[in-house]
């Protein structure tokens, strides 16, 4: 077991290699980098003082050169400075957390606690009237694109019926204090919330679904409904507990298309998370935070698969490496 | 005695009845009748064939062009095609927004062009999409898979570690950055529709691989390879003849839902500003004028048409696909 998280771990940071490589070499080649885009239009700067710039950014490098400079630091945790904010890229991506950690947060928690009590439901009356509406629901729900739903949300709920603020995070020149910065804070995540797990609990609830229905006919479970166990047991017990494992590993790989997909939901809700502020380091050019940022997702998702290949031995005594 | 007699014939009836009514069903035979057991992946079907007609026949059937520009008299209320003569009238305005009418059964959008035309259009424009990407995934997958599954080793090693940079990589912030590269070489909105393909399709091909590798690893110990390998065919044949074909089944389903998340994905992009481009509709880039506040307030028509269509086609592709997935497992028999 040691062995093997160790070579995983080894190999993820192969990986990880590998990414960095070809997200560098994607920035670095866009024409116009950060430099032109801010002295656009300014009759004032000289070619020069722009030549002095690129050097201060570490812009007048060539790609290679330029990748090899930002992987040193990298691997000693400098992840450079975000030329929007003249911040160290991890300071800016530490203070825009929280927002995304709450969005991303909450909504896998309602998730998790809506696809499983449904899926169970859908899969004990398979080809059902229950069935056939829970699946039709919540397919509904992943075939909507997130950008659409969430602006008839806003058209009904903030527009229509002004029960909700339309977008940021507090309310202005309000200065809230406790249980009432609580509440406010609730009033402006509900909308983006609502979004997300709409939107992405179809995927796991299929799954659920799936799983339990292989589950139901295994012999296994027909053995406990003939000794006579109550159905709820049955479910419960037997049948529960053994879809847990490939959910386990479900769970763990859905995490980094959270923070992702925040980019969009963010943008939308004008949300100060990492997301937003990643689409606006994508429209300025400003590579380190954008380095910063993906690298952060793509090493979440290998931790993501690490960790539950890890509980899927934990959670499965068969399973052994 | 008497009864018990009755009961045995009427047995034997029942058995003998049985034997004739006995149809033996091939494989694929068994898979459709639990395919079309399965209602909503029928009803999936039948959106999906009903969208295409209205896609592939519909603009042969609607008078009005893609990009044509309506014009309005305001004096006398008459409307004017792009084709007429004497638009430079002073009176004469872009008929935009129009309300739903018998001319224009959904109005006309921001600049004065059929909605409804235009949804023929875009949809043509967005299973095209969904289709062209799902192909190049799947060859790029079926290959890479194919091999690593195959040779295992160090070719394997290497495609799967491709394979998890490949999921590793954030995809929304890299179609943003990968579409300011588009722009920055400026190439017209013609060929980006292509190379937004082309991208989508190298980045989604990470998961064909995984899982056409997982059944080849299985499929591989089989007896059939055996027997294969004692013929000493070569082992391309191998692979694409005698291996490839037994991941049918997977592939199918991985297609036909992807084919649905493309298309989804594809008017997320427009929804950034990445996907398809003016002047040509996709749904992606119609339903995103619901990011136009008067338009989301007053012009329902313009708005919601396009964005229901993609929901109802993508849908219907996940019901065909549960549908598969629960026609294809033997397990699920029940």
């Amino acid at each position: 077991m040691k062995k093997y998280i160790i070579k995983r771990v080894l190999i993820s940071f192969v990986v990880l290699f590998g990414v960095s490589i070809l997200l560098y070499g994607i920035a670095r080649a866009v024409p116009g980098d950060y430099v032109s885009n801010i002295t656009a239009g300014n009759q004032n700067v000289t070619p020069e003082m722009e030549q002095r710039m690129r050097e201060l950014y570490g812009l007048d490098k060539g790609i290679v050169e330029g990748y090899l400079s930002w992987l040193g630091d990298a691997l000693h945790g400098d992840f450079g400075t975000s030329f929007i904010y003249q911040k160290p890229v991890v300071e800016v991506i530490k203070s825009y957390m929280a927002p995304t950690l709450a969005l991303a947060g909450i909504s896998m928690i309602f998730e998790i606690l809506l696809a499983i009590p449904f899926g169970i439901i859908a899969a004990r009356k398979q080809y059902s009237l229950t069935d056939y509406t829970i699946v039709a629901i919540a397919i509904m729900g992943i075939s909507l694109p997130s950008f659409f739903f969430a602006s008839v949300l806003r058209r009904v709920f903030s527009i229509g019926l002004g029960w909700l603020p339309i977008s940021g995070m507090v309310t202005a020149r309000m200065n809230y204090q406790g249980w009432d910065l609580f509440v406010d804070y609730a009033r402006h995540f509900a909308l983006p919330i609502i979004v997300f797990v709409i939107t992405g609990v179809g995927g796991l609830l299929r799954y659920v679904r799936t799983n339990m229905l292989e589950v139901l006919s295994a012999d296994y479970v027909r053995t406990a409904r003939a000794k006579g166990l109550p159905e709820y047991k049955v479910i419960g017990k037997h049948a529960f507990r053994n879809t847990l494992i490939p959910i386990v590993t479900m769970v763990g790989g859905m995490i980094p298309g959270l923070f992702s997909g925040a980019v969009i939901t963010e943008g939308i809700f004008s949300l100060e998370g990492l997301g937003n502020v990643a689409l606006k380091a994508v429209y300025s050019g400003d590579i380190p935070y954008l380095m910063g940022f993906n690298m952060f997702i793509a090493a979440l998702t290998l931790i993501g698969t690490l960790v539950s290949d890890i509980l899927y031995a934990v959670v499965d005594p068969r399973v052994r490496y | 005695m008497e009864e018990n007699k009755e009961l045995l014939e009427q047995n034997q009836k029942e058995q003998d009845e049985f034997e004739q009514n006995q149809v033996i069903m091939t494989p694929g035979q068994l898979v459709m009748k639990r395919f079309f057991r399965n209602k909503l992946a029928v009803i999936g079907l039948v959106i999906i064939i009903v969208m295409a007609l209205f896609c592939i026949i519909g603009p042969f059937l609607s008078p009005y062009g893609e990009y044509e520009i309506f014009y309005i008299d305001m004096e006398t209320g008459i409307e004017h095609r792009m084709t007429e003569s004497g638009l430079g009238a002073a009176s004469m305005g872009v008929n935009v927004k129009a309300p739903i009418s018998s001319a224009h059964w959904l109005g006309t959008d921001p600049d004065g062009r059929d909605v409804f035309t235009r949804l023929m259009y875009g949809g043509r424009i967005s299973l095209t999409v969904g289709f062209v990407v799902v192909i190049i995934e799947l060859i790029v997958g079926i290959i890479l898979g194919g091999l690593a599954g195959y040779y295992g080793g160090i070719v394997d090693m290497i495609i799967m570690r491709l394979v998890e940079v490949f999921y590793c990589l954030p995809f929304v912030p890299l179609m943003l950055i990968l579409s300011s590269l588009f722009l920055g070489y400026g190439i017209s909105p013609r060929y980006k529709i292509y190379f937004i393909m082309i991208v989508m399709g190298i980045l989604y091909w990470a998961g064909v691989a995984r899982n056409v590798r997982a059944q080849i690893l299985s499929l591989r110990e089989m007896e059939y390879m055996q027997a294969a390998e004692a013929t000493g065919i070569r082992t391309t044949r191998k692979i694409f003849k005698h291996l490839i074909p037994n991941t049918i089944p997977i592939i199918i389903l991985i297609a036909t839902m992807d084919v649905g998340g493309v298309i989804l994905t594809e008017s997320v992009l427009s929804f950034l500003g990445v996907g398809i481009a003016w002047p040509y509709a996709s749904w992606g880039n119609m339903a995103n004028a619901v990011t136009d506040s008067i338009i989301l307030k007053n012009y329902p028509n313009i708005w919601a048409p396009p964005g229901i269509l993609i929901l109802l086609t993508v849908l219907a592709f996940n019901f065909i696909g549960d549908g598969m997935r629960d026609a294809f497992d033997p397990r699920m028999k029940r």
